[in-house]
């Protein structure tokens, strides 16, 4: 009985935050940009989520003749899941999780891979070469970024000793893992932006050169399911930052350590917004080359620096 | 490197900035008296029309959206019979007003013209005719050219030099 509520809560919580992230993120980007954002519909503008809603409940939901229309109706579903089921084993608080999982972290690695399959079959399913070359920039970005992603956790895997997200919070409690896992955390950050590909790092949208990219021909619910889908994922990412790296739900008492868990989560989804406010996106090949080139090695010697202390330390 | 460090943080400090959007609505921005909006026709210092119905405004509106008929009063003074403006096709480009040679066609600076139905956005005269000068006060153009309506008998207008006597020969 007790599962099921935390599984409805965990779903309400999530749904909602995404949907707020919305009218929040607009709010924010108009904040950084001088200008108000959506400031009408009811008390600051804040019934606009409710408003969006009912539009695109509303909106014609086309599946275009030319599609493969299983595919076409599957994909953004299978965004919606994976990102879903990753949740269930992100901890809120010590109780609060709906999965107690020893592989936390490799499920969550998993689940953002099969992720990708949503992307490439929506773009290859509208049969449109833009949603193509969108899927295709999607692909070689996630396997990209998915390959030092996990890299980047494994500093401090090693240091908590453990997969299980709730024992890695608790490994932090004489002091985060951002201090000695700064490069892990650098990387994890850019490495999240690309793999929810929000801006900067929104390649496989690229609105400039690519129409919409692989959501290019989807339109009412189906839109929607992408559109909440990356801002779930915005709030995954900035949750297992939270967790990881800024030490979950532990803080001073004052506060309880739900609320802790949200705000550090709520800093990071801002940190996200304010990096579509400020930075241009890159070129292609500049992105690929950076993970590659770059943070790959960077990782890999995280690691190996990682490893070699822990060793010599114990 | 730091160049996107230092772009995020400059982006950051404009949460403190002003913000730039005048809520329009409660908050009415400042239009210059030359602004460019809702078309009207004035009168002259003595409450007559000022249009003549030369038919210039209509021949210079690039997208054809004026239309009148010309007719004379009992002292063969032209005016114009009916005068029509298509605000759905007008482009406020101001043409109108620059070729108008007595000032009587102008633009305002009232841009507050929605309808729900096109076709309200016709005006016709009575609606374009307003009661006083607009822009251009104390401007009379019989009073500085043009021929004797009774407003100024010949070389009695302003900057005007009274008619040589062609038969004289002082000058």
């Amino acid at each position: 009985m007790l599962n099921i509520l935390i599984i409805a809560g965990v779903l309400f919580i999530v749904l909602t935050i995404a949907a707020g992230l919305i009218f929040v993120e607009r709010r924010l980007l108009g904040l950084w940009q001088d200008r108000y954002g959506p400031n009408r519909v009811g008390p600051f503008g804040l019934t606009q989520v409710v408003a969006d809603m009912i539009k695109i409940f509303f909106k014609e939901d086309w599946v275009p003749p030319f599609s493969d229309k299983p595919v076409f109706v599957m994909a953004p579903a299978i965004l919606i899941a994976t990102i879903l089921l990753t949740f269930a084993v992100v901890p809120f608080t010590s109780g609060f999780n709906v999965l107690d999982s020893n592989i936390a972290v490799l499920f969550f690695l998993g689940n953002s891979s099969l992720g990708v399959y949503s992307i490439v079959l929506g773009g290859w399913a509208s049969n449109n070469k833009y949603s193509l070359l969108g899927a295709m920039r999607a692909s070689a970005q996630m396997l990209t970024y998915e390959v030092f992603m996990g890299l980047s956790l494994m500093g401090v895997v090693m240091m908590a000793d453990s997969f299980n997200l709730r024992e890695i919070v608790e490994a932090q409690r004489h002091g985060w893992f951002i201090i000695p896992q700064f490069i892990g955390f650098v990387i994890f950050l850019i490495a999240g932006i690309a793999e929810t590909h929000r801006l900067p790092f929104d390649i496989p949208e690229a609105e400039g050169e690519l129409v919409a990219g692989y959501h290019s021909e989807y339109s009412g619910m189906k839109f929607g399911m992408f559109f909440v889908g990356e801002y779930m994922g915005v709030t995954l990412i900035s949750a297992l930052i939270a967790l990881m790296f800024f030490g979950g739900w532990l803080g001073p008492t004052f506060l309880p350590p739900i609320v802790w868990f949200f705000l550090k989560t709520g800093v990071f989804i801002c940190f996200f917004i304010l990096l579509r406010a400020s930075l241009p996106r890159p070129r292609y090949d500049q992105l690929m080359s950076v993970g590659w080139k770059i943070l790959l090695p960077l990782a890999l010697i995280n690691i190996l620096i990682t490893g070699a202390l822990l060793l010599y330390f114990k | 490197m730091f160049s996107i460090l230092r772009s995020i943080w400059y982006t950051f400090l404009h949460a403190f900035h002003k913000r730039e959007t005048i809520l329009y609505p409660e908050e009415k921005p400042y239009l210059p008296p030359r602004y460019r909006g809702r078309i009207i026709l004035s009168r002259d210092s003595d409450g007559n029309e000022r249009c003549v119905a030369c038919y210039l405004c209509a021949a210079a509106c690039p997208v054809d959206c004026i239309s009148l008929q010309a007719a004379e009063d009992e002292n063969r003074r032209r005016y114009p019979e009916f005068f029509r403006i298509n605000f759905s096709r007008c482009i406020f480009c101001g043409y109108c007003e620059e070729a108008c040679p007595t000032y009587a066609i102008q633009l305002t600076s009232d841009f507050e013209m929605g309808e729900y139905y096109r076709q309200n956005m016709v005006y016709e005269k009575e609606h374009l005719l307003i009661s006083g000068e607009g822009k251009y006060h104390g401007y009379n153009f019989y009073k500085v050219a043009g021929v004797d309506f009774g407003v100024k008998s010949k070389g009695e207008g302003t900057n005007e030099q009274p008619p040589v006597d062609v038969k004289s020969l002082m000058p």
